[in-house]
């Protein structure tokens, strides 16, 4: 138990009124991500020849774009895609980071020297450059952009899980477990996997904020989702033609981003400072 | 000490040995990726250069096969392309079909000018908050960190675009589109330079607070040193040295940045080659740019190492 309380990481106090604000923001996105209709009447699709490319105003706070729909009804019903391709692409990133993390640790040896060199040199590439190289490899659509992404932030995770695998594996439960018979793999479910497992769920929430911004770039590129979407990066995309004439198209949309990544990375930060002292 | 010069050199071959290590397996990961291209390459080369999408008879087939090697056996084709890269030769593009490094060649420099202007305008700027931030007052300190922490996860592109609309669409003090110009080169050179000293500030602001409570310090303003004088000539060379460090790493990260910002501000360099070549899926172009941005990293990092041993000398002969 001492041990355990000398190991606790130093709590950091975070201002109280940005969690609130960052789980407002959250709360918000998952309420248009899952009902999107809650949060506005009109239609993303809707077409209005009289009021194409106005600015923010009472009536469209976010403005119009070219074709006169309303950009945050646009921005709102692109949130359930944008918030998918964030959750889609940890999800892989994180699979393979299992997988190369863990074998690594476990089997030790020559193969964790190749795994282990083979992620530093993946790491070793800016994620977009990796990224880029997927949507080369595949042509871009909705799939290739969440692959890619999760392939261009999986080496930076497939060594945290490494490590962790390996500092884990020294604990004295798993020596324990070990020692009363227990079968290998019952030991690795049942104990080490939790165990490592568990520190990383706030950079889980943190990965999905960061995939979210990395997606929204390739979007922004026009190498993510075609056009008609109102995925957040297909705005941006969408809008840049009218850069010199209509800012809006491009600072919202952008701004929204930007809000809700810092909300995330706010809560996975919290998040952090309560597992940390969760865990033992 | 003849012995530990000796060994800080040998210590600085063994990593120039491991920088080759590292492109060869950068350069294997692309050969690789490349043959992960869905079905048959000559065949989807054919689409790609005709627009059309269909079977091809292998007599038509042949001079793509001939021309690009893809009838050898794969340990043959890869043999090759690494044979070729150590000659200076990273393939034929796909598109424009002519080598590679013509493509990329004279793309090169405006985007080293523009990562490496990036980089150190992110360094005076981090500095500059640092020192005139960090423990100044509740208000000041506070300001300096909320403002890391704000530019430091701000998107590139978001940052070049608010810059592009106010600069230059409404303020009209710096063109849109501004090629090479020294003019033109300031909105993206910010683009890059401002979330990475939000990055470099915070890394050097922690370190700082630390060292400020060294006795070190203590003793120097004992002797009469001004504030200013202990931040400069004490605090600030232990301070640096984290972000040192994570400068190698950065200029990797700069180079992805210059992809957007030479995009937003239609800035030629290797960037906009790149994201053409991803479009039309011109394989050798993208792998080419890919493995010289990887070898850039890699000697930024022996930089990194040398520039670390100049300001911290109790590396140089150490170990």
């Amino acid at each position: 138990m001492t041990a355990a309380t000398l190991a606790l990481p130093r709590v950091v106090r975070l201002p109280r009124i940005g969690t609130v604000l960052a789980a407002t923001v959250v709360v918000l996105v998952l309420v248009a991500a899952v009902a999107p209709g809650l949060l506005t009447h009109r239609s993303p699709t809707a077409i209005d020849l009289t009021a194409t490319l106005r600015g923010p105003s009472w009536a469209h706070w976010f403005g119009t774009d070219d074709a006169g729909r309303d950009l945050l009804t646009r921005v709102i019903y692109g949130t359930r895609q944008s918030l998918g391709i964030g959750l889609g692409a940890t999800a892989i990133a994180f699979l393979i980071a299992v997988v190369l993390g863990f074998t690594a640790a476990l089997a030790g040896g020559v193969v964790d020297g190749i795994i282990t060199r083979i992620v530093e040199v993946a790491f070793a590439f800016p994620a977009l450059l990796l990224a880029l190289l997927v949507i080369a490899v595949r042509g871009p659509s909705l799939a290739t952009e969440i692959i890619a992404v999760g392939i261009g932030s999986a080496p930076g995770y497939a060594r945290m899980v490494r490590g962790q695998v390996l500092t884990v594996r020294q604990a004295g439960y798993i020596e324990a477990a070990a020692a009363l018979g227990h079968h290998g793999f019952t030991v690795i479910r049942r104990h080490l996997f939790p165990n490592a497992m568990r520190p990383l769920v706030a950079v889980v929430t943190l990965g999905v904020g960061q995939s979210i911004v990395w997606a929204s770039g390739l979007s922004f590129l026009g190498l993510g989702v075609p056009p008609p979407s109102s995925e957040w990066g297909a705005l941006l995309d969408a809008g840049r033609v009218h850069i010199t004439t209509s800012w809006w198209l491009e600072i919202l949309p952008g701004l929204v981003i930007v809000l809700v990544a810092l909300a995330v990375t706010t809560l996975g930060r919290t998040l952090q400072n309560r597992l940390g002292g969760a865990s033992r | 000490m003849p012995t530990s010069r000796s060994n800080a050199l040998g210590r600085f071959a063994g990593k120039v040995v491991s920088s080759v290590g590292v492109i060869v397996a950068a350069a294997s990961v692309t050969f690789f990726a490349q043959l992960a291209v869905p079905g048959d390459r000559a065949t989807a080369l054919m689409n790609l250069q005709t627009g059309q999408e269909k079977k091809w008879t292998p007599e038509e087939l042949a001079p793509l096969n001939e021309r690009f090697g893809f009838d050898k056996p794969v340990i043959v084709q890869y043999l090759r392309y690494l044979g070729g890269l150590f000659r200076g030769d990273l393939g034929t593009s796909y598109t424009q079909k002519r080598p590679v490094t013509e493509v990329i060649g004279g793309q090169l420099l405006p985007s080293l000018t523009l990562t490496v202007a990036a980089l150190a305008v992110a360094w005076v700027l981090a500095l500059g908050v640092t020192l005139l931030t960090v423990k100044r007052g509740r208000f000041l300190s506070g300001l300096g960190s909320t403002w890391e922490a704000l530019t430091a996860s701000l998107p590139h592109y978001w940052v070049g675009i608010v810059l592009l609309v106010v600069f230059a669409v409404e303020l009209r003090i710096f063109p849109i589109i501004g090629g090479t110009s020294a003019s033109g080169t300031v909105l993206p050179v910010l683009t890059l330079a401002i979330p990475l000293a939000g990055f470099l500030g915070q890394v050097t602001r922690d370190e700082f607070v630390q060292v400020l409570e060294q006795p070190f310090v203590t003793t120097a303003r004992t002797r009469g040193m001004s504030d200013l004088g202990v931040r400069l000539r004490h605090v600030l060379r232990h301070a640096v040295l984290p972000a040192i460090t994570l400068s190698g790493w950065a200029l990797g990260a700069l180079v992805a940045g210059a992809v957007i910002a030479e995009n937003i501000f239609g800035r030629p360099g290797i960037g906009q080659v790149l994201v053409t070549a991803v479009n039309t899926r011109d394989l050798p172009t993208v792998t080419g740019i890919v493995l010289v941005v990887a070898a850039i990293y890699v000697v930024a990092n022996l930089l990194v190492d040398l520039a670390y041993a100049v300001v911290d000398p109790r590396l140089g002969g150490a170990r």
